[in-house]
């Protein structure tokens, strides 16, 4: 019975955590059908079966390019009964979050997410996910037949271990009460690295003064094909485009490489960063708390360590 | 108009995470509570709209046991009108989800607003469960909310981005700044809060599908490895080499 996973996509491509996903669903061992939604790239779906996909469903209809959480839910539902799969894995993010639960509640399926190991199943089924923003761990059991599991970024890798397939079209009745949400208008960045998804992020604190200043961090976000992020009160002064806020009450991320500068290291601060695999920081306080979360530290003013930094990553490209 | 605000009552965001009883217990030795910080930009944005809407009222909601009271009590001393306690140990995301619809059918409300996630469990997935057991839409995670007659305009954040949505009430919410900011209490309302009404409320039978095994604490972090600030070349070198991360 192979597992199905929801394939989360914008702008045609697949997202780096979708691949996470499939990874993971991979190497439960038990067969991967993966179903994308709306308009994404044929490439793009192709490769899904590379990354572990036996099967890969594609939902083209146009109604589906904007992510309704009910609209997905159902379609998703269908799928399962059509794969007569049991388990559903998605990524964990703002739209496969709340979509995970409605699925869950239209099948009463067990659900888990921030889920960050693979499943234990040597009694039962069990799944150990990220609780009290990253401080601590839970080791759940999943009851019930049917299960649906959302996992942490990182909680799998997305790698070669199959060859392309051919993306198969899924018909789907849509039911225009699932549309009761309409998207108006949006705004994306664009040309930029996703924060939620990049391998590397340069954030900044109130340390650099001012918004004039991050000019610095960008280019050595740009010679290292980084992401940037900022503190809440940088974000609450406009510094920052809210959507850079790393934190307990902002976007967690989980990099290969996070580099702070300026930020004192509050908790909540840490909170959305301690998953991070390794952690520099600047800051011209030796004292500066986020010294103990990091591995390497520079104790030094931003406005000379940064650009020798950058200069310093350049010299070894 | 008639909105549900449900809280959390989760440790203080400052607070060391420990437990007890053989990993089976958060231990709350020592910890400050508080309404989720989430759950608070939801109560926020709910008492702004009731005070540009005549005649709105705001119940607040928690599904926990007594000693959640004084967050509840907090609640209200920001301008929520009554309060619910589902009186229950929260075993798990839907068993809190049954026990909020339930109780939201029992009433009629027109708008549920919540976190966009706990911070002590960050599911994030209450907000979707009460949606679909009410047959309601469900948008999360919402940064801007306002109502116009029987409808509501609404951004939400993607990744990197937001979008615009319309919907019609009523649908539930999970919120996140910057919808409003904090409310803080003041005098007046510390004292009108210790009276107004907060009614404890029996929970229905759930089968939870979810069952805890046990906690588990990070291991702890390696010394940090300091590099003076004129050998930049020194870290590359580091992060190259040892952390393998460039
Ligand atoms: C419920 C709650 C939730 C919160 N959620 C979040 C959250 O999600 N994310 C978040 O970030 N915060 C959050 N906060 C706020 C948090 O407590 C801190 O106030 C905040 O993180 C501090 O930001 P900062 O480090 O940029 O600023 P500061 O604390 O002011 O630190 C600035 C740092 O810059 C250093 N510095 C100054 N000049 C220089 C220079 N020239 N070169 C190098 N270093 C320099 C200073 O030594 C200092 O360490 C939350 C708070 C609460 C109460
Ligand atoms: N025990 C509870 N009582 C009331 N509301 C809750 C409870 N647990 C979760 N919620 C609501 O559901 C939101 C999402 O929680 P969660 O799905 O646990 O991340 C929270 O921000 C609250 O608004």
């Amino acid at each position: 019975m192979p597992v199905l996973v929801f394939v989360e996509s914008a702008e045609g491509k697949v997202k780096k955590t979708s691949l996470e996903a499939v990874a993971y669903a991979h190497a439960m061992g038990q067969g991967v059908t993966a179903i994308a939604l709306g308009n994404v790239d044929k490439e793009e779906l192709e490769a899904l079966g590379t990354y572990g996909a036996q099967k890969v469903l594609h939902a083209s209809d146009s109604k589906l390019n904007d992510g309704i959480i009910q609209a997905y839910a159902s379609v998703l539902v269908k799928a399962l009964q059509d794969e007569q799969a049991d388990i559903l894995v998605l990524a964990n993010s703002s739209l496969g979050t709340p979509v995970a639960a409605r699925v869950a509640a239209k099948i009463s399926a067990s659900l888990a997410s921030n889920v960050v190991e693979l499943p234990n199943t040597s009694a039962g089924f069990a799944v150990k996910r990220s609780i009290y923003t990253g401080k601590a761990f839970m080791q759940v059991e999943l009851k019930n037949q049917k299960k649906v599991i959302g996992i942490k970024k990182n909680a799998a890798e997305a790698k070669a271990v199959g060859l392309p397939v051919q993306a198969t079209p899924y018909a789907v009745t849509l039911n225009d009460a699932d549309f009761a949400v309409k998207i108006t208008s949006s705004e994306k960045a664009t040309g930029e690295v996703l924060l939620p998804e990049a391998n590397i992020v340069v954030s900044g604190g109130r340390g650099m003064k001012g918004p004039e200043h991050w000019g610095i961090l960008e280019e050595l976000a740009k010679t290292l094909h980084a992401a940037t992020g900022c503190s809440k009160p940088v974000s609450d002064m406009h510094w920052r485009p809210h959507h850079e806020h790393v934190g307990q009450t902002g976007v967690k991320v989980a990099p290969q490489l996070y580099i702070a500068v300026g930020i004192s290291g509050a908790i909540q601060h840490l909170a959305g960063v301690n998953s991070s695999k390794c952690i520099v920081v600047i800051n011209k306080d030796a004292d500066a708390p986020f010294f103990k979360a990091a591995d390497y530290g520079i104790v030094g003013d931003a406005f000379d360590v940064v650009p020798k930094l950058t200069a310093a990553i350049k010299a070894i490209k | 108009m008639k909105i549900l605000v449900c809280i959390t009552h989760v440790p203080d965001t400052t607070s060391k995470i420990n437990f007890t009883d053989n990993n089976t217990r958060f231990n709350t030795a020592g910890v400050q509570f508080i309404i989720g910080p989430y759950d608070d930009y939801s109560l926020a944005r709910a008492i702004e709209i009731k005070e540009a809407t005549p005649g709105a009222t705001v119940t607040v909601l928690n599904v926990g046991p007594a000693d959640t009271e004084p967050t509840i009590r907090k609640a209200l001393s920001v301008g929520a009108d009554d309060a619910v306690r589902i009186n229950a140990e929260p075993t798990d995301s839907f068993f809190v989800a049954k026990q909020i619809a339930e109780h939201a059918k029992s009433i009629g409300y027109d708008l549920i607003l919540m976190g966009r996630e706990s911070i002590d469990y960050n599911s994030g997935v209450v907000h979707g469960i009460v949606g679909e057991l009410l047959g309601w839409p469900s948008v999360s995670p919402v940064m801007k909310l306002d109502i116009e007659g029987t409808k509501a305009k609404l951004a939400r954040e993607i990744e990197g981005g937001k979008e615009f949505l319309e919907v019609n009430l009523p649908f539930v919410a999970g919120c996140q700044e910057p919808i409003a900011e904090w409310k803080i209490p003041n005098m007046r309302g510390i004292m009108s809060a210790r009276t107004k009404p907060l009614k404890v409320v029996e929970p229905v039978s759930v089968d939870s599908g979810v069952k805890l095994q046990q906690f588990e604490l990070p291991p702890p972090k390696g010394a940090v490895k300091m590099i003076a600030a004129d050998n930049v070349a020194e870290l590359v070198t580091l992060l190259k080499n040892e952390a393998k991360v460039l």
